[in-house]
This record gives structure tokens, sequence and C-alpha cells, in this order.
């Protein structure tokens, strides 16, 4: 063996890098693309709204303004809603919360289900049935039935309401990580970290996890739009959080009365949630094609680096 | 410039393809041509773009590529100026491709004979005279349509089988030109030998003018009148192929030459290190010079002419052929090196001991009685074709397939089937390398992360120290640049993760390492680089090693012993020179037999 340690080639430097801070890449390589541009300028304008809002709201959201329904005008310009409230400083003030508490329990659900999804994947056996088969009786029901469920039995406090929320996410996150990290564990790399006689939760955490960014990163934001629609949701049929605080779920929900005299109180927040959630979902598509895009890539510079691998190489 | 007298067939002149956007050409400036009852071999590594090139002949870019200059003529149609339509015509009728892989290549849910049959009557030959034509051309290659095949789905048929279906679909309408492109890799060495022979008995016997791609130099050297060698996209060097490959002018084809193993002749291979410049970031100069061992500073100025050699119809794209200072005597020649030393013949007990094997899948029992001894610092290797069981026997040694009976012995304890019950330093002392280096390096780790892995979990090292000497050590000792250890996996060459998964069982002083077709995935070039690479650590640290191989040409390069296995049972074993020089099992002797081998031409022209 006379050949000295190899230069390295000169094409490994300009090859795409994608490894420290990977998701950051992503999103930054997600909010390029136009329908990035899209989904994040929607999102952007709605919390960006909810956040700056309460400073701006001209009346206390709680002070009874104006008499009850009363259309806009030039000092309240969205009217006033079904207690005479003036409904812009409402809904100026009633999406912060919203969003924070959706975000948690988007969280609790990532979290669960992706320890879940990891444990069944890589433990096999009895372990991966029980997790899997509870996984399934939990999912017989309709998510929000689910939610609704627990709410009913942890109470609507604002935090059990997160909590339930997550808690209903799970099991969903559960089945998409699972199947995605049983194509990882199969894989020849956690074998032969295996064969060094390592904890599974180790191999769990530092083989696998890793390796489960893009299914991580889509399921976020799609856990993310959902726990927003349970919530505003579960705030319509009056099980989210309790009035008199604003908040855009049951806005629609106790000014829907006064449809006919000020629609303002019931569109406003509606549209407000629309375009926050197909804002999410669009940009969530965005992070998919993004991310995929940047396997696929580095799969055909595995191959094109390659070898004249028999199986891999696709004719 | 062709030698042959019969007027070319397929004539490609300056052929350029390049990706659509970037620019970047894979193939640049490719001319040659092919007569009719000619084979013309077009070889190459991978990332030369001898498939690109492949596809161009028929007149296809694949997606995000296209032809940026040239013409591709056949029998004087240029192929680009037609229009799709006409194109479509041509093809399947008068030219027609053999893809790699068969199994992606014939729609799996249509039957045999309508695949068949559907070719025959798109290209205008109905009823009862396809019915003919198809028994006529499946007895041509070797399958007999009386036992049913017409009516039997692809994934009913063996790889070898399919790829012989594709064959016969490609010559069914009797094409002027045929692509045949890598069509017996991933084939065991057995069903290699007979789909050649349907091949090189088709070629001749339909005066076809056929192109055959392939990596391997030999398999070309075997079935080819002519050759093209392409790397970086270029002819580097072609003629006749005892000629090119007797005595070849262009130091690439001299190391692909090297680099071959064979079964004949023992010795140590010689690698070339690093891979082919990719489009759009070749050198100014020869793409070749980065590898040379004979690079001169013109080299890197200006990519040299093809220019002939002192052979008639030889053609070379080299400085050093320019200027008359090639040296063409025989790669083959200098090759064969000093014979490996014997084992040493001790009392002391083996390594590893195998009594009484058996192993299964499920119900199915994969492993029958198997019986291995693995003497102290010595080599065995094990051969035997897909199916034979031999990773069956690694996994179980190394601890990753656990049902099994029978007794594994190491270092005289006895083993359990799983992992998890083993001590750590019977997980350090038994080194496992994988099979295929780009699956086995977790891809969001650095090298030093890799390498340090094994060490923190076995040698019980504190965790996150990534770059001290004991890492730096594994690395040297793989032969690799120390400045690997914080690059990603993505960042190396198959060859340079092959060395990482090396250096990482290095790094924790193993006594016993299991190779698992540790070279398969790599070209043959790199192949002898890591035989050689392991071939001296065994020596250095007086390893024991068990090598899994289907390769029996690599055998001589690396072991000392040798097991042969075929359908889970052991059929013969011995020393390596027992058993390649005087086999005694049929089976040994067949697969001997079958691994291409260069014909008397080209090793008799090495001598001249």
């Amino acid at each position: 063996m006379t050949a000295p340690a190899p230069a390295p080639p000169p094409e490994a430097t300009t090859a795409p890098r994608v490894r420290r801070r990977e998701w950051l890449h992503i999103l930054t390589g997600a909010a390029r693309t136009p329908r990035g541009m899209a989904g994040s300028g929607l999102v952007l304008l709605v919390v960006l709204l909810a956040v700056t809002g309460p400073f701006f709201a001209a009346y206390p959201p709680l002070q009874f303004v104006t008499t009850p329904g009363a259309p806009p005008s030039s000092k309240f310009p969205l009217g006033s809603d079904i207690l005479g409230r003036d409904v812009l400083s409402r809904v100026l003030d009633g999406g912060w919360q919203l969003l924070l508490m959706a975000t948690a329990a988007m969280l609790i659900g990532i979290v669960l289900g992706t320890a879940a999804g990891i444990a069944a994947a890589q433990l096999r056996g009895w372990r991966d049935g029980v997790i899997m088969r509870t996984v399934d009786v939990i999912l017989a029901f309709p998510q929000l039935v689910f939610a609704l469920l627990l709410v009913s039995i942890l109470g609507p406090t604002r935090w059990l309401l997160v909590v339930a929320v997550g808690l209903s996410h799970a099991p969903q996150v559960a089945r998409v990580i699972r199947a995605a990290a049983l194509d990882v564990s199969e894989r020849d790399f956690v074998k032969a970290v295996e064969i060094t006689g390592v904890r599974q939760s180790r191999v769990m955490s530092g083989e696998i996890l890793p390796n489960l960014l893009t299914p991580l990163m889509v399921e976020a934001g799609l856990r993310l739009t959902y726990s927003i629609v349970i919530m505003t949701g579960l705030s319509f049929i009056g099980f989210g959080l309790q009035p008199p605080a604003p908040n855009w779920g049951y806005m629609i929900n106790e000014n829907r009365i006064i449809l006919t005299t000020n629609p303002w109180a019931v569109v406003a927040p509606a549209i407000l949630i629309a375009v926050l959630t197909v804002g999410l979902n669009t940009f969530t598509d965005a992070i998919a094609r993004v991310a995929l895009g940047i396997e696929r890539a580095e799969k055909l510079i595995a191959e094109a680096s390659g070898t004249g691998s028999v199986a891999e190489i696709p004719a | 410039m062709t030698v042959t007298t019969a007027p070319a067939r397929l004539v490609v002149e300056g052929l350029t393809v390049a990706a659509v956007g970037s620019g970047a050409t894979i193939i640049e400036d490719v001319s040659v041509r092919v007569a009719a009852g000619e084979v013309l071999g077009v070889v190459g590594e991978s990332g030369s773009g001898k498939t690109t090139l492949g596809l161009a002949m028929v007149g296809h870019a694949r997606r995000g590529l296209e032809i940026a200059a040239g013409s591709v003529c056949l029998d004087g149609a240029d192929l680009f100026s037609l229009s799709p339509a006409e194109l479509r015509k041509l093809r399947g009728a008068a030219m027609a491709y053999v893809p790699q892989d068969p199994s992606s290549a014939i729609n799996p849910s249509l039957r045999v004979g309508g695949q068949l049959k559907e070719i025959l009557t798109t290209h205008g030959r109905q009823g009862a005279e396809a019915d003919a034509r198809l028994q006529e051309v499946l007895a041509e290659v070797g399958l007999d349509s009386r036992h049913g095949i017409l009516s039997v789905y692809p994934h009913q048929l063996s790889g070898g089988q399919q790829q012989r279906v594709a064959i016969a679909m490609a010559f069914a309408c009797r094409p002027g030109l045929i692509v045949l492109d890598e069509p017996t890799t991933g084939l065991d060495v057995t069903t290699q030998r007979t789909v050649l022979e349907t091949v090189a008995r088709m070629c001749a016997s339909y005066g076809v003018a056929a192109v055959y791609v392939s990596h391997d130099v030999v398999v070309v050297g075997e079935l080819s009148n002519r050759v093209a060698v392409v790397y970086s996209g270029r002819v580097v060097e072609t003629g006749a192929t005892a000629d090119v490959f007797g005595a070849p002018a262009h130091p690439y084809t001299q190391g692909l030459l090297r680099a071959v193993p064979s079964p004949e002749r023992s010795g140590r291979l010689v690698g070339m290190e690093g891979v082919p410049p990719r489009p759009g970031q070749r050198p100014p100069g020869c793409g070749f010079a980065p590898r040379c061992p004979l690079v001169i500073e013109r080299c890197t100025v200006a990519m040299p002419e093809l220019v002939p050699t002192d052979r008639t119809g030889q053609l070379a794209r080299c400085v050093l052929v320019e200027t008359g200072q090639a040296h063409t005597e025989g790669a083959l020649a200098s090759a064969s090196g000093q014979d490996l030393a014997e084992p040493a013949e001790s009392g002391a007990a083996p390594v590893l001991q195998v009594t009484g094997l058996d192993a299964f899948y499920g119900q199915r029992q994969v492993l029958f009685g198997i019986h291995l001894a693995v003497p102290q610092e010595t080599c065995v290797a094990i051969v035997g074709e897909s199916g034979s069981g031999k990773t069956t026997l690694a996994r179980c040694i190394a601890g990753l397939h656990t049902s099994w009976t029978g007794e594994v012995r190491y270092g005289g304890r006895p083993l359990t089937p799983g992992i998890r019950r083993r001590p750590k330093d019977v997980l350090r002392g038994i080194q496992y390398v994988f099979q295929n280096p780009y699956a086995s390096l977790n891809p969001r780790r650095t090298v030093g992360g890799l390498v340090a892995q094994p060490v923190e979990n076995l040698a019980g090292r504190r965790r996150g120290r990534h770059n001290d000497e004991k890492i730096l050590d594994a690395l040297r000792s793989a032969a690799l640049s120390v400045e690997v250890v914080n690059r990603y996996p993505d960042q190396l060459s198959g060859g340079e993760r092959q060395r990482v998964a090396i250096a990482r069982t290095l790094a924790v002083s193993p006594t016993l390492l299991v190779c698992d077709e540790v070279t398969s995935s790599l070209d043959v070039s790199v192949q002898a680089a890591v035989v050689e690479l392991l071939r001296r650590l065994q020596r250095q640290h007086g390893l024991a090693m068990v090598f899994i191989t289907h390769n029996i040409a690599l055998i001589r390069s690396i072991a000392q012993q040798v097991v042969v296995m075929h359908d889970g049972q052991i059929v013969e074993s011995g020393t390596v020179a027992d058993v390649l020089d005087h086999p005694r099992a049929d089976y040994t002797r067949q697969l001997l037999d079958d691994v291409p081998k260069f014909s008397a031409a080209i090793t008799g022209a090495s001598d001249a």
C-alpha cells in the first residue's frame, strides 16, 4: 500500500453541505421558494398582528364601549360585538394566547409521539405491539372528539387544554415517525453502533432521531396547523378558553347571533384563522419539498461519486 | 480510424452531452464507430459518463441532460435530426438497449410472452409470424418456450432469466445496433457466464453493431473486439481490445488493469486513489491528472488530443503518448507480484471456532452444519454466490443474526447468539465491516465522531473527544488524511468511506475482523486499494480476518485460507493455493471456470 493519504477530492468542498443546523438551512431554503414565501408571508402577517396587536388596541378588550352589534364606524372600524365591546381591539388581543397554546400543544404532541414512534420501531416485538395498538385505539376517535373527551375529563383550564390537544396529536405523530424510524433502524449504521453493545436509548437518540429531521419538521408544521384548528374548534363549542378573555375561536361562536347586524365580529377572526392555517400549511409543504429535494440530491451525489454499486443505482 | 474494414454502422462524431441549465458537460467530444458484427466495449469507472454515452448512442438523453453538440448516425441517418415519432419507430426495431437492472427494465405486471409480443406487434409483425419469431428468439437466448415461460410474470424468473428475456426483447426485431449497459452487473458469476455467452453468440450470429458498456475490464476484454476507455466524459484510449488491454498506453488504462484481481495470479493489487472529477468541476487539463502517478506540469494546462500510439488503430489521449514517452509495457505482467506468505502454522488455539452451526430465517434453515476455524493472524476468505449463506454466517459470528444453534467459540469461550449478552471484551475483539459504506456510516456524524463511537462504547472513554491521538491514529492506519476528522460521510468518496468504516474498527484494537463484501460496492480501482489496505493491516496488527466475498478472483490477493460455500453448506475448504489450484469440489471448479478472464491474445500481447 504505497498510496499516501489521499488528498481530499476537490469537489468535496464545493458540493452542497447541509449538516450543521440543517433545520435552519431547510427553513431558509423553504422560505426562498415561491410557495414558501407565500406561506411564510401569510403566517408572519397573522403572527405579527397577534403579537403586537395588544399594544395597539384602542380599547381594553373587556370594556363595553358602545351598543351591542353596532356596524363599523369611524370610531369602531370593525363595529362592536354582541356585548358592545370593540371588535378590532378584541381581534388584536385575541390571538397571542392561541398561538402560544397551539405551539405548546404541538411540542407536547411531537415529543410524545416521536418518543413512542422511535421506541416502537427500534424495540420491535411486544413493545411495538403495545405502543402501536394503543395508538390505534386512540386513532379510532376523531381527533377533535378525543380532545373533547380529554378536556371534559381534565377540565377547561388553559394548560390542561394544551395538554389535551398535545395528547391528541401524539398518536398521529407516533404513526408517521414509526414508519420513518423503521426505515432508519434497518440501516447498517444503526447495526454498526448496536454491535458496540450500546444502550438502546443511545441508539434511538444518537443514531435514529437525527435522521428523522425531515419528517419531524413536516410533522411539526402540520401539528401546529391542527392545534390551531382544534383549539379554535374547542373554543367555538365552548370547551376552550373561557370568556370573557378574547379569543378568535370563541368570538366566532358568541357573535354568530349578530351576523346580520355586524358580520365583521365573526368574519374578522375567521379570516385570521383561515389565513394562518393556509399559510402554515403552504409553508409546511415548501419545507417538505425542500427537505426531500436535499435528500434526493444527497442520494444522487452518493451515486455519482460512487460506486459500481449493484443495488443502488437505478438503470 | 477503425481497424475493421467493414463499413461503420454506428458513427458517433464529436458527441457532447451537457446538463440543462448549468451546461456542465457529462461527456465531451466523443467520436467512435462501430461496424456490423463488431462489439465495442465502453469501459469506465462510475461517474465516467459511460451510461450517458450508451444512452446517447440510441438517441436518448436522460432528464436534465441535453445533446449539446455532435451527431450519432445509424446507417447514415442522424438520430438527433429525427422527430420523436421517427425515433420511436427506430427504437426496438433498428436499435435496442439492454439496461443494467432487468428487474426494473421489464414491466412487472405483464407476462413474459405478452411483453415480448408487444415489441414484435408494435414493429409490424402480426399473428403467427410474431409467435414464430417469439419462439425463435427465446430459444436463441436459451429459454425454452415450451416450459410455460411465456405465461409467467417477470418476478417468477431468476435474475439471469430476466436478463435473458431483456436480451431476447432487444434482439426480437433484429436491430442493427444494440447497446448493452452493464447487463451482468449484479448477477452471480455462473449466471454472468451464461448471459455473457448468450450476448456473444447473439452478437455474432446477428451481425449486429454492439456496444457493451461496463466497469468490468475483464468482461469487456473477453467480449469485445474494440474498446473505448472513458474517463471524465472523454475517450482516453481506444483501439483493438488486444492492443489496448495488452499494451495500454494511457496511465489510466494501465491503472485499471493493475487493479484487476485474478484467480490465477496471486499478489498485490495496485489501486488508484480518488474519484473521477464531477461534471462541471473538471480540471482544465487532462481529467486524470489529479490521480495520475506520471503527471507532469503540461498535463494540467491543456487537454491532450487523442493521438495514435505505435500500434495501428490505437489512440490515446495522453501527453506522454504525444511526446513519445509512453511506455506500454504490459500492465498485466507487472501486476503479478510475490505470493502471499502462508500463515504461520502454530499450535495455538484458533481465534474463532465454529462448530455445527445451523442458522434459520423463521422456519427456513439457511446454514447447515457449518464448521470453520480461523487461526491467529490468518485471513480466511468465505466465497460463494448470493444466497449461499455467507453473509448470514458472518452475521451469526458478529451477533447480528441471532437465530442459530451450534457453537461459536471466540478465544475458547462460547458466544451467545445475541449481542446483548456478550461481554464487552468480546464485542471489542470481534469487529465487523459492512458491505456498503454508503449505508454503514451515520450521515449526521463527523468522521471523528464515527470513529470515536466504538471507543466510547467499548473502551469506556469519555464522550465528545473526537480528535485526540487515538482517533487520528486509527485514521492514519486506514490511510486517511487526518483532515477528514471533521468531515461528514457525504463529503467523502466511496473508498474513503470504507476506510472510515475500517478505521472505526481499528480504533478498538480488535483481534478478529469480519469483512462482509467490503469491496463489492466500490469501483475496481478503489477495491484494489481497500484490499491492499486490509492485507497490510492484517499483517501489521496481527489480525485474524474473515473476508466474505462473491468474487473468487479477489481471494488470492488477500487470504491464506478459503472456504467455499454453496446453498448454506461448506463444499470445500483449505489453503488458497490448494483450493484454487487443485479444486476438488465440482462447484469450486465451476466457480473458477466462470470467472471472466482475459483471453490469451491479451495476456500474450503483454509479454511481447
